[in-house]
């Protein structure tokens, strides 16, 4: 038969591992897609590889796995765009292995109304992947008045978050967490409180006492992790704790699952690999809000990543502009990007380290993410949209910031090497990044 | 003699081509600043207290914050050299708003000069500048970070009154967290050999401070019994408002250095304060200006301090004449 004419499918994922963490399905086989999905799953009788086509991608020794899902995006569009777009946002997604990315409504002006989750959609229409927004939890993310809560879910939003800040106010908080419950979005909670943490600019520990700099204590993180999972608990709401910093909170967090709770949590690849010691050269992409902890800290979150008190890997990826950054480290802004470090990131310190394997890691970035908030991707299905990322494990690179496809550069994982990077990414049946061999 | 000194010295030079800070300064080199600070003492002493050793050179003092001492200090050892000056202060509020730290650095550099004296309330401020400048930069305090020539000014002024600092038992009572003289007198003078402790109210203590190699303590007379030098710091209303203290007044009361509470400390005792000073708050006016009081031989010794610091960055070939 002539493949190259063959009409069942539009490309042939062939001879990768193929790691699908619903179904527990970890064997090397072939992948058929046609049109936007997925039509034939083949781990008996593969493909034998002979002669070129165009249509069959040659992944041996590779991994294929769901398409990453991040769940924390900053995107800064509307509002900033000279840090980023969502269709900048999005290149560097799909470059960093991603198809589905969630963005954070801290845009100006915030998404905090129809309107602007409306003006998102259309703005993805261009996008290399899904965009997905998150609406805010308060108007104006002011933290007095709730969201027309309902309106934004019809509009599409599929989560709600003051990210950036916390609810301040439990009595709002209380509110929207019951509200939240009645529309079926999770909260997601950025937990700081802003008294304990006021004028801090980093960890509060035995670096910050060196270097002079205000602290913030993990208790700034804790004590609004604790408040939160006990208002989930009492409102019976769906919490998300996003961005994970501290062992403290590890320990709440796992406490709250143990008694079976609607809670779920993330933490990002910053936290799992670097401690507030970077912070000793004054670096400010090492200035992100929760700050840098300690290495007591990153065990822990790794330890809750690894038992399931931590469900899923989030970049939190923050643009700023070189000229934001470039000054001294009290005056610069929060936040690192993170969507094309994320990867390479958790291959070499989790999988290399053996903390996480393939299928742990893998559930970590699609099906976890994709259930907390009730989306359809995150698997490898017959049938479902042929959303898939394929792992090169072995590659070895280095980080440079100036060739990323994020428009901004901050990022202080410059110059270190890493192994494991996306080598291809599929979103709906089209190739929308390959890395060339 | 004091020619013969400073000659021997040199092809002796710092390390870093900059001054920011005493963390990681090895015994050698402060060893070195204080020797050169000696030399440019006794020129101090002289009827004509100028040399052209730094006829070629020119600095620019860079005051984001005010200071008087400080400035002075550095502008005098600058004239007592013979370099070129210029100052510029600033209040950190307006020059947010308008130029960027980085960019008046590098206009300034455009026109040509060699070292950079920089005050800022920013911790990590003049290790910023110095990642793009060629000049060399001289931390003047930065935050509640490091104040280099402060702690060597005050281990200079012990050397000349002990000799050697080897196992000389220091305490440094005060506002620990929010001082930049506190921390760099802990680097500096554990790396000559001295025993430090440090002593406050728990609030003002900053964490995990022992580890950097000393004892903290919040009761006054534990940190004082068997000393042989105090150093006091300057406490500031701010930590009132701010909730650290109850008031002024307990913390004169608890902390206060007063004649009374120098019983416990050893003979030939020192008592040491950066400035500027809040007579009866902190300090009593009767200690302050008591017989063991050097109060004002760190501020002499500041611009040799200074001088030496100046000399040695700037290449320390030229003679003293």
């Amino acid at each position: 038969m002539n493949r190259r004419s063959d009409p069942t499918f539009d490309y042939l994922i062939a001879g990768a591992r193929i790691i699908d963490p619903e179904s527990g399905l970890d064997k090397v086989g072939d992948i058929y897609v046609k049109g936007k999905k997925i039509t034939r799953i083949e781990t008996e009788k593969l493909i034998s590889i002979r002669k070129k086509d165009r249509k069959i991608i040659d992944a041996r020794g590779k991994i294929c796995c769901p398409g990453l899902i991040d769940i924390h995006t900053h995107l800064r569009e509307p509002g900033r765009e000279d840090e980023e777009t969502i269709y900048t946002g999005s290149l560097a997604a799909v470059a960093g292995g991603f198809t589905t990315i969630l963005c954070m409504p801290n845009t100006q002006p915030p998404l905090d109304d129809q309107e602007s989750i409306n003006f998102i959609y259309e703005k993805a229409k261009t996008a290399k992947c899904k965009v997905y927004p998150i609406a805010c939890i308060t108007a104006g993310r002011e933290g007095k008045q709730l969201t027309e809560m309902a309106d934004l879910k019809n509009a599409g939003a599929v989560g709600i978050s003051d990210d950036g800040d916390p609810v301040s106010d439990p009595r709002i908080l209380r509110h929207a967490l019951e509200y939240s419950k009645m529309v079926d979005l999770p909260v997601i909670s950025h937990c700081e409180d802003l008294s304990l943490s006021k004028d801090g600019v980093m960890n509060e520990g035995f670096v910050s006492t060196v270097l002079g700099l205000r602290g913030i204590p993990s208790i700034a993180e804790e004590t609004i992790v604790a408040r939160d999972i006990r208002l989930a608990e009492f409102t019976g709401a769906r919490l998300h704790i996003a961005h994970v910093s501290t062992s403290g909170s590890v320990e709440l967090i796992r406490e709250a699952k143990k008694r079976k709770l609607n809670v779920t949590s993330e933490a990002t690849p910053h936290h799992l690999t670097l401690t507030d010691e970077s912070i000793k050269s004054f670096d400010t992409n090492c200035k992100v809000n929760p700050p840098l902890r300690t290495r007591k800290d990153v065990d822990a979150v790794i330890k809750g990543l690894k038992d399931g008190t931590i469900d899923c890997i989030a970049t939190d990826h923050a643009p700023h502009s070189e000229e934001e950054k470039d000054v001294e480290f009290d005056y610069a802004p929060f936040g690192m990007i993170g969507l094309e470090t994320a990867l390479g990131l958790v291959t070499t310190e989790l999988v290399e380290k053996n903390h996480l394997s393939w299928l742990q890691t893998i559930a970590r970035l699609t099906l976890n993410p994709a259930r907390i908030f009730d989306l359809q991707q995150g698997k490898i299905k017959v049938g479902a949209p042929a959303d898939l990322t394929v792992i090169d494990p072995e590659l070895e690179w280095e980080v440079v910031p100036s060739g990323l496809k994020s428009k901004s550069k901050n990022t202080p994982f410059g110059g270190w090497k890493l192994k494991g990077k996306a080598w291809m990414t599929m979103v709906d049946g089209k190739v929308v990044h390959i890395l060339k061999t | 003699m004091k020619k013969r000194n400073i000659r021997n010295q040199k092809t002796k030079k710092l390390k870093s081509k900059h001054l920011l800070g005493l963390e990681g300064m090895e015994k050698q080199e402060i060893d070195l600043i204080l020797d050169t600070a000696e030399s440019f003492k006794e020129i101090l002493m002289r009827p004509i207290r100028k040399v052209p050793t730094l006829r070629a050179v020119t600095v620019v003092n860079l005051f984001y914050e005010p200071s008087t001492r400080t400035r002075i200090s550095f502008e005098l050892a600058e004239k007592r050299l013979s370099a070129d000056l210029v100052s510029f202060s600033a209040n950190t509020s307006s020059v947010k708003k308008g130029e960027t730290l980085k960019d008046t650095v590098k206009n300034i550099e455009a026109m040509k000069i060699d070292v950079v004296v920089i005050r800022h309330p920013s911790p990590g401020a003049p290790h910023f500048i110095a990642r793009y400048l060629d000049s060399k930069v001289i931390n003047a305090g930065d935050g509640a970070h490091e104040h280099p020539t402060q702690a060597l000014l005050d281990i200079f002024t012990l050397r000349e009154k002990y000799k050697k600092l080897k196992g000389l038992k220091v305490t440094i009572v005060g506002d620990i967290l929010h001082s930049r003289v506190a921390r760099s007198n802990i680097w500096g003078l554990t790396t000559m050999g001295a025993e430090v402790c440090v002593c406050g109210p728990t609030t003002l203590m900053p964490y995990e401070i022992e580890r950097m190699g000393v004892k903290a303590y919040s009761k006054l007379d534990q940190a004082l019994e068997g000393r042989d030098v105090v150093m006091v710091l300057r406490i500031q209303l701010e930590r009132q408002k701010s909730g650290l203290l109850p008031s002024l007044r307990e913390y004169t009361n608890t902390f206060g250095i007063t004649k009374d509470r120098l019983k416990g400390l050893n003979k030939n005792f020192t008592i040491m304060h950066p400035g500027p000073l809040n007579r009866g708050i902190e300090i009593t006016p009767e200690v302050a200006d008591g017989p063991y009081s050097v109060i004002l031989d760190q501020v002499t010794n500041g611009v040799a301090i200074r001088m030496a610091i100046l000399y040695l960055l700037s290449g320390g070939e030229k003679e003293v004449e």
